[in-house]
């Protein structure tokens, strides 16, 4: 072929989708690495193992600590209990001898308390690096558990040790429960569009910003409008090259997710595409504004941050946003991250239809149009 | 006929620098100008001016008889430049980085063929950017300003940290480009033998003013100008205390070297030959050679051009 299709469009986008991919690392953060993610996550949260507890029982010591246990105690009783109902494990020289007592569920699984005697300020070490969540001592003739009362799973422990030992402990549910397992309830429902969401957002924030910062460094910027180069031509391709590779990479996540955890798309086809364009425009936009000043790359990094950080502490990626204090719900629902994953999930998990998501379409396109065109107006090419 | 770059009282400051103090000059269509200076003389800042990239504090440039205000498109069309440092993408191909600039100007590929084989890049055309060595990566830079045929062109320092030969080679395709075209070519060097090479016209700046210009011969006082005594001492002698007389010695303090400036050579050279000998000095080595635009600089600044 002879001819250069006259289109500096064409050419800038394919040069740029070039100078991307033709990185390796690109495929591993881009492609490898959320697709990992999802699959240790996605594990964790959907095979239901058996709960193993730890739980220290303090053993004969004089304690001055107020917070510590009563003095003169040797856990007598709790010792006796557990040399009558639970199983001797085989102890060795590094581990001090301990007893196990294994709660049998079939439905929400076995759940394994391992006693194991300690002093205090061994107990106090262990429960510092998280390894246990609950201490347990005798106080004249009384089971004492020392846990913290804001530690949900502290909580859940001691509930089930205190059935244990007051013998009324259900070894088995009772009641009737019907695991929710059905595709759209499970936690990897939840998880997969949120993974995009933040593959979307890290990959226009990082790769745009990084990108333009160190063109910009280089003297490339300048000298390519020393030429009759379009100045947005320059950028629009730069966010549609983005575009392209944010929709490989959701598509390679969505069909992981979609073989290993069925993960499927209830909600408008149409919807998706829409809401995925639209939450592009937007981190396309933000991400021209904050690359379109500095020419160091280490400024660009820390405005990255300042931007990315909050919105993966507060969007509800991993877990729902609902934990937060309820006046910081309406704020938070309004982030641009937020908005974008609650949309793809709308489309995921609840079925949302074209019109469902319409209102956030509209919202991110807002964002990304107000941030695209500060940024094109302060733009430094020089 | 019409100067194709006029720079009329141009000033430029940075914060506290005055990087370009009152520079006027014109160049006229076809002729090749080097702009010769040290570090920090203001060569870039006047070149990105004249570029357009940068915009005087004071004062007026035309550029093919047009201000950039405006005319921005026609005169990117027009003009051909390389800055003291790009990076290209670095993971596209010689071949491809070409191709890109060439959609800018609307040019078909066969243009692009054209300016592999100016710049000798054959055989590199497949290889990517970040693996091109200083000196291939340099004629890249010329090959991507010469795409559009420019009829001015610009180059800030095009040879600067190449070897001899990479700078020879660069050389031979700007004299071919001189030989086969009228484009009118300003660069700007440190080296005086580039600019003896290369340039019909030499312009020295230092600290953002012209200190002189015009032809070589011109600011060499042509063929019988002044020599240049070069010696050196057998021992480190001390450069006062001798015996006075009419030669302005430069000592290179401490070495036993020193240098002199004959303007009559075959008369002067036997009374300093008795100089050196009232002074009971031992001459090592002693060379003579004619003056070079470096000595020019000396003469003018104190200071050596390459510093
Ligand atoms: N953007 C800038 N901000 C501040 N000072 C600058 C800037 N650009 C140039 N200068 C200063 O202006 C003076 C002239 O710089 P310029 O780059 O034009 O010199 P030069 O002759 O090209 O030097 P070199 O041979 O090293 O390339 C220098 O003192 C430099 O520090
Ligand atoms: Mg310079």
């Amino acid at each position: 072929m002879n001819r250069i299709r006259h289109n500096q469009l064409i050419q800038l986008i394919s040069a740029q989708f070039k100078d991307i991919i033709r990185h390796p690392a690109v495929i591993f953060w881009g492609i490898i690495f959320p697709i990992l993610m999802s699959l240790g996550l996605g594990i964790a949260f959907t095979r239901k193992s058996d709960i193993v507890r730890q739980v220290a029982v303090i053993g004969q010591e004089q304690n001055p600590s107020s917070a510590g246990p009563s003095s003169g105690t040797d856990s007598r009783m709790i010792m006796d209990f557990l040399r009558h109902h639970a199983e001797k494990m085989e102890s060795n020289d590094t581990v001090s001898p301990a007893h196990r007592i294994t709660l049998k569920d079939d439905k929400l699984g076995n759940t394994i308390f391992v006693f194991r005697q300690a002093t205090w300020h061994q107990a106090m070490s262990l429960l510092k690096r998280g390894n246990l969540s609950v201490i347990m001592d005798e106080s004249r003739g009384e089971i004492q558990y020392h846990f913290d009362p804001l530690n949900p799973d502290a909580q859940f422990t001691y509930y089930k040790l205190s059935g244990i030992f007051n013998e009324t402990a259900v070894t088995a549910s009772t009641d009737v429960i019907l695991p929710l397992t059905v595709s759209g309830t499970r936690y990897i429902d939840f998880l997969v569009p949120g993974l995009m969401a933040m593959g979307i957002m890290m990959s226009c924030m990082w790769g745009m910003s990084y990108g333009t910062i160190d063109k910009r460094s280089k003297k490339l910027l300048r000298r390519m409008v020393a030429t009759p180069m379009k100045k947005s031509y320059f950028l629009i391709a730069l966010m549609m090259v983005r575009i392209l590779m944010n929709a490989i990479e959701a598509s390679l996540l969505f069909l992981f997710a979609w073989l290993v955890f069925h993960v499927t798309i209830q909600g408008s086809l149409l919807g998706l595409l829409i809401i995925f364009l639209s939450g592009n425009i937007a981190f396309g936009g933000i991400a021209i504004f904050v690359s379109s000043r500095t020419d160091n790359t280490e400024i660009g990094n820390g405005l990255v941050n300042a931007v990315v950080m909050p919105m993966m502490v507060l969007s509800g990626i991993f877990f729902s946003y609902h934990n937060f204090p309820d006046w910081s719900i309406p704020v938070i629902q309004k982030l641009p991250l937020t908005l974008l994953a609650d949309g793809l999930r709308g489309v995921f998990i609840e079925g949302a239809g074209f019109t469902d998501v319409l209102a956030p379409t509209a919202a991110m396109l807002t964002i990304g149009v107000v941030f695209f065109s500060a940024g094109l107006k302060v733009f430094k090419w020089h | 006929m019409n100067p194709v770059i006029e720079v009329k009282g141009v000033y430029k400051s940075f914060k506290n620098v005055q990087a370009v103090n009152g520079v006027d000059f014109e160049i006229i269509k076809g002729q090749s100008v080097a702009l010769l200076g040290p570090n920090g003389a203001g060569k870039t800042t006047l070149m990105e001016m004249i570029e357009g990239i940068q915009k005087p504090d004071a004062g007026e440039i035309f550029v093919l008889g047009r201000k950039w205000k405006g005319n921005e498109d026609t005169l990117h069309q027009q003009i051909g430049l390389s800055l003291q440092e790009t990076h290209f993408l670095d993971r596209l191909s010689v071949r491809e980085t070409l191709v890109l600039f060439a959609s800018f100007y609307c040019l078909d590929r066969r243009r692009v063929d054209e300016i592999i084989q100016l710049i000798d890049l054959a055989e590199k055309s497949r290889s990517y950017v970040a693996n091109l060595s200083g000196g291939q990566r340099q004629r890249l830079a010329i090959g991507i300003a010469l795409l559009n045929h420019p009829k001015l062109l610009l180059l800030d320092e095009p040879t600067t940290g190449l070897d001899p030969n990479a700078r020879r080679e660069i050389w031979s395709i700007l004299l071919r480009l001189k030989q086969q075209s009228q484009t009118s070519l300003i660069l700007t060097t440190h080296y005086m033998e580039e600019a003896e090479q290369l340039c019909d016209r030499i312009i020295i700046i230092d600290h953002g003013r012209i200190l002189k210009k015009g032809t070589l011969s011109q600011l060499l006082e042509a063929e019988n100008g002044p020599k240049i005594i070069e010696f050196s001492l057998e021992a480190p002698a001390e450069t006062n205390g001798f015996a006075p007389s009419r030669f302005q010695i430069q000592w290179a303090a401490g070495q036993g070297k020193g240098s002199v400036i004959l303007s009559d050579i075959e008369t002067e050279l036997p009374e300093f030959i008795e100089f050196i000998s009232i002074n009971k000095l031992r001459l090592k080595t002693l060379e003579c050679r004619r003056k070079t635009l470096d000595d020019l600089f000396i003469e003018m600044t104190g200071r050596r051009l390459d510093d």
